[in-house]
């Protein structure tokens, strides 16, 4: 009997123990179905024509631009996003100053936005008579329809999930151990290093994955401002667009399949490190 | 090379709240000295501005010569042992102790010397792998505590080192603090609301109240010869009678208590009594008043007196003074040093911790007055 508070006979402890079979039923359904089996179609498609379409795909110049510069675009955006997230989640909950509620909504603002609108905005800010165009143009940098915009747009997309991370585990690790370094002799950045990184490694690093997964996986603000430029403004999943489009089918569901496998490796091995590191520690 | 620690004109504003006002005094090289007060007299932050983990809004500190104000926590280097432990959550046991040292860049040999050699002061030895989690809170403290020493810190200070504790642990632990600070005899702050474990352990207590100091003495001071109303409430428990002064006396309907030549005649007072100075009496001492219930505490007797006015009084008596007196017997009382203080009319005094007052005026004690260290 594994069913441990449900009465040995009557109808009500078989009606439970059916009732939470269709819930865990319901449950696996909802998962294997929304999320697993596009993933299989994709892996399927891929494969359809033979396993020569991989490397005959991966060694098209188009595609490895198009690899390389989300690469570059994600690279920069991690680096940017992991730093002042940090930066934000700190003055977030460490400081009380006016308009500090008002932050802490206007971070998730990015979640709320469809990104399509936020390349839009980027438009209008360096575009023909945006505010910021004669300043940037003046200088000789060309920001629309290059790298600049497109980074730009995908920090903006990315700025929530360090936050996001890192603040509720700062909050719950207070101040004492900050304190406690500082009394000992340790210096503000000492106490940084030693004591508030170590216990919010693993916040900081989820952060990690999430914004390297959504940067590679961005492409509705991306599309707005990089003006598509084949072999130059053209990422990985605006390959796959352009790709559909020229119905090059079997090349856009390799470089799919690539992008997908990245984030869920990217996801899996961050969740067995720490289950390692756990284990570890309890075994002590 | 233990030093001493002084404090001047300290206070601190949190926007216009004033949690600690103009408070000062002295902590002698090797002593203890208790902060004692209720929750929210300023008596952390008090600590907290020495150690330099709050910028004093006002006040200066100093260590033996040298003074402290305007150094960063770092420079000061104090050793501070949180109500909450605070130890380092992903070290074990034996880094958090080394932490101190390590960002002293001490080298490694002298580091592990001197971490076994505090682990075994603490009686930690054998827990130096296991990471705080796996600990009891009173393991922890003590972890806690030699890692607050193991910088070798010229002065100690603890915010409510007990505070998170049962009753049972924190006895032991205010025992074994007491051997371990004779042991090493560094000059030591104990913040605390619990007045037992202050006259227990402090050579000083500076009872604090609304961010001031009400007294600063010796234990037996603070406890037998209270400055203020506050201090005979809050230090100790006690019978709290309100009257009037009359010549000298506090004023009580019925009967009068002496001591109140330094209030303005027929000005609102209060007379506070210990229950160890409610005494029954043989001879006419001019209060009578009845015996409403008997307890015994092992060696005395816990007696609720009920006096003609209506009111109730504690008292501690030993059995041998009793004799043949029992419950419902009318007998004498005699009300032994009784310390009178003005009050604004209108209000009542601050009691005993058990703030119960009944309309007539007396507030009833709570529990057995606590053991006073004699000299010191």
């Amino acid at each position: 009997m594994s069913a441990p508070a449900a009465p040995a006979t009557g109808p009500a402890g078989g009606r439970s123990r059916f009732a939470r079979g269709a819930l865990a039923a319901t449950a696996i359904a909802y998962v294997a179905l929304l999320l697993l089996l596009p993933l299989i179609g994709i892996v399927t498609k891929a494969f359809q024509p033979g396993i020569s379409i991989i490397g005959d795909t991966l060694s098209r110049p188009e595609v490895r631009h198009a690899f390389l510069l989300t690469g570059i675009i994600t690279l920069i955006t991690v680096a940017v996003t992991t730093f002042f997230g940090l930066v934000v989640a700190w003055v977030l909950v460490r400081q009380r100053f006016i308009g500090r509620s008002l932050m802490n909504a206007v971070v998730d603002l990015p979640f709320a936005l469809s990104p399509v609108t936020v390349g839009l905005a980027a438009v209008l800010l360096f575009g023909t008579g945006g505010w910021f165009t004669d300043f940037v143009s003046a200088r000789g940098i060309q920001v629309l329809f290059a790298l600049p915009s497109m980074v730009l747009v995908t920090i903006f997309i990315c700025i929530p999930f360090t936050i996001r991370e890192v603040v509720p585990v700062l909050e719950e690790f207070g101040l004492d151990e900050e304190d406690a370094s500082r009394t000992l002799g340790a210096s503000i950045w000492q106490t940084f290093r030693r004591v508030t990184l170590p216990n919010i490694r693993w916040a900081l690093l989820y952060g990690v994955a999430l914004s390297t997964a959504r940067s590679i996986g961005e492409i509705g603000a991306v599309l707005i401002v990089s003006g598509t430029i084949s072999g130059k403004t053209e990422t990985a999943t605006i390959y796959i667009f352009s790709a559909l489009e020229e119905r090059l089918e079997a090349q856009a569901h390799v470089v799919a399949l690539v992008l997908a496998g990245v984030s869920i490796v990217l996801l899996i091995g961050i969740e067995w490190l720490h289950r390692r590191n756990e284990l570890a520690r309890s075994n002590t | 090379m233990s030093v001493s620690i002084k404090v001047e004109g300290l206070t601190k504003r949190f926007g216009t709240f004033e949690a600690v006002r103009d408070v000062g005094f002295t902590a002698a090289a090797g002593s203890i000295t208790a902060l004692l007060g209720p929750s929210g007299s300023g008596k952390s932050t008090v600590l907290r501005m020495i150690a330099g983990l709050e910028p004093p809004t006002a006040g200066r500190i100093w260590l033996g010569d040298i003074e402290l104000t305007a150094k960063s926590v770092q420079e000061r280097a104090v050793g501070f042992v949180f109500q909450h432990y605070a130890l380092f959550r992903h070290m074990t046991v034996f880094e958090n102790v080394e932490f101190g040292l390590k960002v002293r860049k001490e080298a490694k040999e002298s580091r592990e010397a001197r971490v076994k050699e505090l682990l075994e002061l603490v009686q930690m030895s054998n827990f130096a792998e296991r990471y705080p989690d796996q600990l009891s809170g009173g393991q922890r403290q003590r972890v806690a505590l030699s890692r607050a020493l193991a910088p070798r810190p010229q002065v100690l200070l603890l915010d409510e080192p007990f505070g998170a504790l049962d009753a049972k642990v924190r006895q032991d632990l205010r025992r074994w603090l007491d051997e371990l600070h004779r042991e090493l005899g560094v000059t030591s702050l104990l913040v605390t609301h619990d007045q037992e474990e202050a006259l227990e352990l402090a050579n000083q207590v500076v009872v604090m109240h609304e961010g001031s100091v009400e007294q600063a003495g010796s234990p037996a001071d603070v406890y037998n010869d209270p400055a203020t109303a506050f201090v005979a409430g809050f230090v100790g428990a006690a019978n709290v009678l309100h009257g009037h002064v009359v010549d000298g006396h506090v004023h009580l309907g019925t009967f009068q208590v002496p001591g109140a030549g330094h209030l303005e005649e027929g000005a609102a007072a209060a007379a506070y009594v210990r229950p160890h100075d409610v005494r029954v009496s043989n001879e006419d001492t001019g209060v009578r008043g009845t015996i409403e219930r008997m307890a015994t505490l092992g060696w005395l007797a816990r007696l609720s007196i009920r006096l003609p006015g209506g009111e109730t009084l504690v008292a501690h008596v030993p059995h041998d003074e009793l004799g043949e007196a029992k419950e419902g017997d009318e007998v004498w009382v005699d009300l032994r040093s009784p310390k009178a203080f003005g009050i604004e009319a209108g209000t009542t005094a601050p009691g005993a911790p058990a703030d119960i007052k009944p309309a007539n005026g007396i507030t009833p004690v709570s529990d057995e007055g606590p053991v006073v260290r004699s000299g010191s």
